[in-house]
């Protein structure tokens, strides 16, 4: 538990004077995700520390080298939860790098994203000034919404020092229920269940079965069961973690893995390869010798994208990318907040 | 507060005929009687009239539009149905005010997907009508939502009553089309859940028509719950009251709405729509629940139970969903009945942790006692948001000026214990100074840096939202020395 905010802001300020890139570090547990950046690794495990947290407000802040392990047994502690499910990818995931990297679990499309969950944050920009923005509270309009914009920014924006989230009570019960179906079925089923009210926190298709994760009030699961076909998975949470954190046999393969992000409703894509839907449909995971051009065209086709997640050459785009105008207020907002371009130069995309 | 200019002064002939040029004629407004509409947003204390009103309807005309004040580098502020709280449609002397009036199409309902695509100038309450074929339905609800539109709602990052479990609008949104003020057309997010690139919807929404123009925009539509019902409990003590918001949410529970009054609300709602509300409580608590049947009736049971150990004098559930709307009708009609019990009144809009509640309401108290006005609380208790309302007449000599202080020093209380100076009405032109109070230099500039970004010759809705530099400095110099003369406790802040 300690506050390394001055010796950070110091690295970030020499940096700043003698424009040398550095490379923000966490636990480096998704290390694998983004392009490769050069620079001069500057490690922010050491800040870390959870500053605040109150159960009854719902509201948790905490350093961002703070390991998520440590932060999710003190919400575990008091009934509550991170409502994005993050992925760990390793023992050594920080709150910082979670954030950065703006990655959400199963209960996504049900609870919201990391960065839903974000409610401020403090920073270094890249002139090494320590900036607070958002605040601890569930409504706040004041000034532009900088502390959402650093979510999934992969640290090109500036460095974190604190994050504050909105946190959650745990189900008070859960169940999964499976059953045997094809692709489309699955697809049409999961899409169908956002139409219903119905307390559904998972949908997922793997291996022939669709899986859909129930969670509520004891009441509402039972009830909700009844209305969903299928058998109940014994030892559930083993498997939303496994998926969660890749470990899912699935996952074992060798190759590139892309993640394809879809409307829920698109029909299986006829793309070979081999699949995994997650998020009810919406993020479909493959792994396909198809060329990556190839496959973002093939996506962006019915509005989606394509990441390649891990294994693919980390030289070139990792991530989809941006049409012009688009491309030239990134280009912007980052030297508003980087004009020495000394922070994860690169990691995003090549000219960022 | 009332900074009032009745001319629109600079006519600029060159930019009217070429707006001319681009729209019909009854879509470019100059005359002062087609202009008096636009002068003014909900808060009707600033008005000020435009040089000219253009009423677009298609995004090339609105990309037209932004090229020629572009070219010609005269600002444009943004206006959806004028509802605002905080003036950030009041219109420039110099400028153009666009009005998205005319964009009033829903234009896709996607069940399957489970979202709508809409013009801003929808109401909001249309796409939940819209939705409704579907049993979906469009969560965030603002008090307004009768009137104001979802482009206005995704400038100013709209709450309601039901944000503690729904969120705010920037959760409930997944793609924008905006028109950038140099007229590019640009997509932001996406119909996915995610979109490539920085998150510039989350930095779009709440902008307050300072990044860009939205002509288009994807909502998220959810399954509308089974049943709602909403419990009244009714408190001898505001803190008691506040104490039980916490033991609910401690107990598990993230009821759909959770919503305090306190005791001068309370009557004059009572008095206005018979709600039912006890006149004698210091405080009353509504509490909703939705969610399946099943649920919901497991959680009433708790709820009624918490509620009651917290040392509640009266729980009352909702027999039926007349007796529930007339529960929800009292609490909505809040303003309205302060405004009968007082010639004029005064809404803030600052958030505070919920814990502080017991704090900020008695200092509250004590500065209403020291400047002779009374003050109504009504409170999103679940998510910290409170609307002191400070009643006064207008036309009591000195009386607007000292509302005006009271008003800016419960905000400057709100930022001391850790919230802020707005958690829902947004800043523009009304809590511009006291965005001094709240955020750094540094971090202004940042801002500001930010809005160069989108807008480098700073054409969009100027000198709302963000105040310069000069204008915290002046705030600063003025503050303290006014402290020294009347109010030595101010120094503190």
């Amino acid at each position: 538990m300690s506050d390394l905010s001055t010796a950070l802001q110091q690295q970030v300020l020499d940096a700043f004077h003698n424009g040398t890139p550095l490379n923000i570090s966490g636990g480096s547990s998704k290390a694998f995700l983004g392009r490769a950046s050069q620079g001069q690794a500057v490690d922010v495990t050491g800040h870390r520390g959870i500053v605040e947290y109150d159960p009854r407000e719902l509201v948790l802040t905490a350093r961002s080298g703070t390991p998520l392990q440590e932060i999710e047994a003190a919400l575990a502690e008091a009934g509550q939860m991170l409502a994005f499910e993050p992925p760990h990818f390793g023992d050594s995931a920080t709150l910082g790098g979670t954030i950065a990297c703006g990655l959400s679990g199963p209960r996504r499309p049900y609870s919201g994203s990391a960065r839903d969950s974000v409610l401020g944050c403090k920073m270094l920009n890249g002139r090494g000034e320590i900036l607070r923005f958002g605040g601890q509270v569930m409504k706040n309009v004041a000034g532009y919404d900088v502390s959402r914009l650093m979510v999934g920014a992969h640290g090109t924006l500036g460095m974190l020092l604190e994050i504050s989230l909105k946190v959650l009570p745990r189900p008070a019960a859960s169940i999964t229920v499976t059953r045997v179906c094809s692709a489309a079925g699955a697809i049409s089923s999961m899409s169908a269940l956002l139409g219903k009210p119905l307390p559904v926190d998972g949908a997922c298709f793997h291996g022939e079965q669709l899986y859909i994760r129930i969670s509520g009030s004891a009441q509402a699961v039972q009830e909700a069961r009844s209305k969903i076909a299928g058998d109940v998975l014994p030892d559930a949470d083993a498997f939303w973690h496994a998926l969660r954190e890749h470990q899912l046999p699935f996952f074992m393969r060798h190759g590139a893995l892309y993640r394809a992000v879809v409307k829920p409703a698109i029909p299986p894509l006829n793309i070979e390869g081999t699949w995994l839907l997650d998020w009810g449909g919406a993020q479909r995971w493959l792994y396909s010798n198809e060329d990556p051009a190839s496959l973002r065209h093939r996506v962006a086709s019915v509005g989606g994208h394509v990441t390649v997640f891990r294994g693919g050459a980390q030289a070139e785009e990792i991530f989809q990318p941006l049409s012009g105008p688009l491309l030239t207020i990134h280009q912007r907002l980052k030297t508003s907040f980087d004009p020495n371009n000394i922070f994860n130069r690169g990691r995003l995309y090549a000219n960022l | 507060m009332p900074h009032q200019h009745k001319k629109n002064v600079a006519l600029n002939s060159g930019l009217i005929r070429a707006l001319r040029n681009l729209l019909p004629p009854e879509s470019v407004l100059v005359d002062a009687e087609d202009l008096r509409p636009f002068e003014c947003d909900g808060l009707a204390v600033y008005r000020q009239l435009p040089m000219v009103v253009v009423l677009p309807e298609t995004t090339e005309q609105v990309q037209s539009i932004m090229r020629l004040c572009h070219a010609q580098q005269v600002p444009v502020v943004a206006r959806g149905a004028g509802t605002g709280l905080s003036g950030g449609a009041l219109p420039l002397a110099d400028g153009v005010l666009l009005s998205l009036a005319k964009f009033r199409n829903i234009l896709n309902i996607d069940a399957d997907n489970a979202m709508a695509t809409v013009q801003p100038g929808v109401r909001n309450l249309a796409i939940s009508e819209a939705a409704a074929a579907y049993g979906m339905y469009y969560a965030p609800d603002p008090s307004s939502q009768i009137a104001c539109t979802i482009g206005g709602n995704v400038a100013e990052n709209s709450g309601g009553v039901h944000c503690l479990k729904y969120g705010l609008t920037v959760h409930n949104i997944l793609m924008l089309k905006v028109v950038t003020a140099e007229g590019d057309l640009l997509t932001i997010g996406a119909e996915t859940l995610d979109s490539p690139g920085y998150d510039l919807l989350a930095l779009m929404t709440g902008s307050e028509g300072m990044l860009g123009i939205i002509v288009e925009v994807t909502v998220k539509l959810l399954a509308k719950p089974e049943r709602a019902q909403v419990v009244l409990a009714a408190f001898d003590d505001i803190v008691k009251a506040g104490e039980a918001v916490g033991a609910i949410i401690a107990a598990g529970i993230i009821p759909a709405g959770l919503e305090m009054m306190d005791k001068l609300a309370i009557q004059a709602a009572e008095d206005f729509v018979h709600a039912g509300y006890p006149r004698d409580a210091e405080a009353i608590l509504l509490c909703e629940l939705d969610g399946t049947h099943a649920e919901v009736s497991e959680y009433i049971a708790l709820v009624r139970k918490i509620l009651t150990d917290s040392g509640a004098t009266e729980v009352r559930t909702a027999a039926d969903e007349a007796e529930r709307q007339l529960f929800w009708k009292g609490r909505k009609s809040a303003f309205p009945a302060v405004g009968r019990i007082s010639p004029d009144y005064y809404c803030m809009d600052g958030t505070i942790p919920r814990r502080q509640l017991p704090h900020v309401l008695r200092r509250i108290g004590e500065m209403s006692d020291e400047y002779g006005l009374a003050v109504a609380n009504v409170f999103h208790a679940g998510d910290g948001n409170l609307h002191p309302l400070i009643l006064f007449d207008a036309n009591t000599e000195g009386e607007l000026h000292r509302t005006e202080e009271f008003g800016q020093r419960i905000l400057q209380l709100c930022v001391e214990v850790g919230g802020t100076i707005t958690g829902e009405h947004g800043v523009g032109i009304e809590k511009i100074t006291q965005m001094c109070v709240q955020f750094s230099n540094a971090e202004l500039t940042q801002f500001h840096a930010v809005k160069a970004a989108f807008d480098p010759s700073g054409l969009l809705n100027p000198g709302k939202a963000v105040p310069t530099l000069h204008r915290c400095a002046e705030f600063g110099a003025m503050h303290v020395h006014h402290g020294k003369l009347s109010h030595p406790e101010l120094e503190r802040f």
